[in-house]
């Protein structure tokens, strides 16, 4: 479903992703994990054609980023870390739009958006403007919309990122229960180990622009004689905490903390 | 909020860009699918502007302030001085200042929309990017014209009066060419700038001056040569002077003038605006 082979992404002299290749399967649940500035979400902006690849290949259900982006976008869905729903429409006009923008024919439109929002449970709040959502709520409706057009894969960037355990565990579910249906991939990042060991069939472990270790969970903590996920990841990447660069968007994004 | 097919279809006849950019239509998606999804930007951005009544009052403060302070305040020099009707002279170019204002503030929105909004969702969807920033920028026209209107009708409250009924409906199309073009400005700022910071420089250096220096609130004749090649250059100059000609019948330059200058820079801009959002990355 995913093919990635000798990717590689250079910022001026900076190389954030270094000659990764990696498979996943169809129906698989495949995390991405990595410290900050690994390169993680370098990666899944070029999957997700936000950004062009330096040199590599790509190919997202048969079709490459490069040559044919839209059929790349139709396949896939996306849940970004931040949220991307508009404040100042109602959830049911943000599901519109979003089945508009993919070209979902109306009628099918009007259903599928009804069943996704009682499936997240949140058809009671349609009309409600989003900016009255909670975070978790805000959350639910972005996995609901992400799923509009029924993609094959589903993306999610710390899909769970400052949740309670119960949306957290709603949120999974509804993610598994679509899996399970309509056999949608599913490739997540999270900093959330326990998580990820839960979930995952497949970790993929990045640092310095580079594939430190794949494999299932168990083999991960075979490989390092860990006892949880965590560890292994610890093991594998080291315990000093890594530097940052603040970017634009970074502080953007502790403006938009503060205003919550 | 629906607005009823015919008017839609008439909206939609009105702004198609395919008389303008035939090139724009990919391959696989019906015309119909085009226009919905130009449409429902469009739609977006009035939405947003009528469900913030707080925001909608809070930006008329300024331009209501001017016209009040400067126009009664200027005005009984003004007459002596021979010019006439201070507010006769005034409202235009307040309406200008009004639209200027909101056009470009739609724009830059982008900037913000680009990390956390809706944007960011389009910026993965399958819909070419020039498509959203057509609907974008029409929706952000459109608020600005409206923002316009009700500021027309509180200077008419004031004392304005527009000269003749006509006349006003070419008004309405400086004031459409006016929106526009600082729409497409707004958003090619905005696929410049990375975040808020540069925004400051934005408003005082570029935002002030043009519209200072275009004749809103004085008259263009007679100023010291530099002054009057600085107007010549200023976009908004052409259309305070076409919105002037039509309201009130002072012009400048020449309404045909205004005309074309403004649709050559409103389309330079509107192609500038397209691509350099198109190769937007975030």
């Amino acid at each position: 479903m995913i093919e990635v082979k000798n990717l590689v992404k250079k910022f001026g002299k900076f190389t954030a992703v270094d000659h990764i290749s990696f498979s996943v399967k169809k129906g698989e649940f495949f995390a991405f994990l990595g410290p900050n500035g690994a390169g993680k979400t370098t990666t899944i902006k070029m999957l997700t054609t936000l950004l062009n690849p330096t040199s590599g290949e790509i190919r997202i259900n048969g079709h490459s980023p490069a040559d044919d982006k839209d059929e790349v976008r139709r396949s896939f869905g996306i849940v970004f870390q931040d949220p991307s729903l508009d404040d100042e429409l109602t959830a049911l006009e943000n599901m519109e739009f979003h089945g508009v923008l993919y070209g979902v024919p109306k009628n099918i439109r009007k259903e599928r958006i009804e069943q996704l929002l009682e499936f997240v449970e949140l058809w009671e709040r349609r009309n409600d403007l989003v900016k009255n959502f909670s975070g978790g709520m805000k959350r639910r409706l972005e996995v609901a919309r992400g799923l509009i057009h029924h993609p094959k894969i589903l993306f999610l960037d710390e899909p769970t990122l400052g949740l309670d355990p119960q949306t957290r565990d709603h949120i999974w579910s509804y993610i598994r229960n679509m899996n399970q249906e309509e056999q949608m991939t599913v490739f997540f990042t999270t900093h959330y180990m326990d998580e990820a060991e839960r979930i995952a069939q497949t970790v993929s472990i990045i640092d310095h622009g580079k594939i430190v270790a794949q494999g299932s969970p168990s083999e991960l903590k075979k490989l390092t004689n860990s006892l949880s996920l965590e560890d292994a990841f610890l093991a594998l990447t080291g315990k000093t905490i890594r530097e940052e660069e603040v970017s634009g968007a970074d502080r953007m994004r502790i403006i938009r903390r503060m205003h919550r | 909020m629906h607005l009823p097919c015919w008017a839609t279809k008439g909206v939609l006849l009105l702004w198609n860009p395919h008389y303008l950019f035939p090139a724009a239509r990919p391959q696989g998606i019906t015309n119909n699918q085009l226009m919905l999804i130009i449409y429902i930007l469009w739609l977006r951005q009035i939405k947003r502007y009528f469900r913030s009544k707080v925001r909608i009052i809070g930006s008329l403060g300024q331009p209501l302030l001017l016209l009040l302070a400067l126009g009664f305040g200027f005005g009984p020099i003004y007459q002596k001085a021979g010019g006439g009707n201070y507010i006769q002279f005034l409202a235009p170019g307040i309406i200008s200042m009004g639209i200027l204002f909101t056009a470009v503030f739609s724009g830059i929105e982008i900037i913000w929309d680009k990390q956390f909004g809706f944007l960011k969702e389009t910026l993965v969807a399958p819909v070419s990017r020039f498509k959203i920033m057509v609907g974008r920028t029409l929706g952000g026209g459109t608020v600005a014209v409206i923002q316009g209107l009700i500021i027309l009708v509180i200077s008419m409250i004031v004392g304005f009066k527009p000269a003749d009924f006509h006349l006003f409906l070419f008004g309405l199309v400086f004031m459409a060419l006016i929106a526009l073009l600082f729409a497409a400005l707004g958003t090619v700022i905005a696929s410049i700038l990375e975040d808020m910071q540069g925004f400051q420089l934005i408003m005082n250096f570029l935002l002030m001056p043009l519209f200072f220096l275009s004749g809103a609130l004085f008259p263009l004749q007679g100023l010291p040569k530099p002054l009057v090649i600085v107007a010549s250059l200023n976009p908004l100059a052409y259309g305070i002077d076409g919105l002037r000609g039509t309201l009130v019948d002072g012009v400048h330059f020449g309404l045909m003038h205004d005309f074309i200058v403004l649709s050559i820079i409103t389309s330079i801009l509107f192609a500038l605006g397209s691509y350099l959002f198109s190769k937007t990355q975030i």
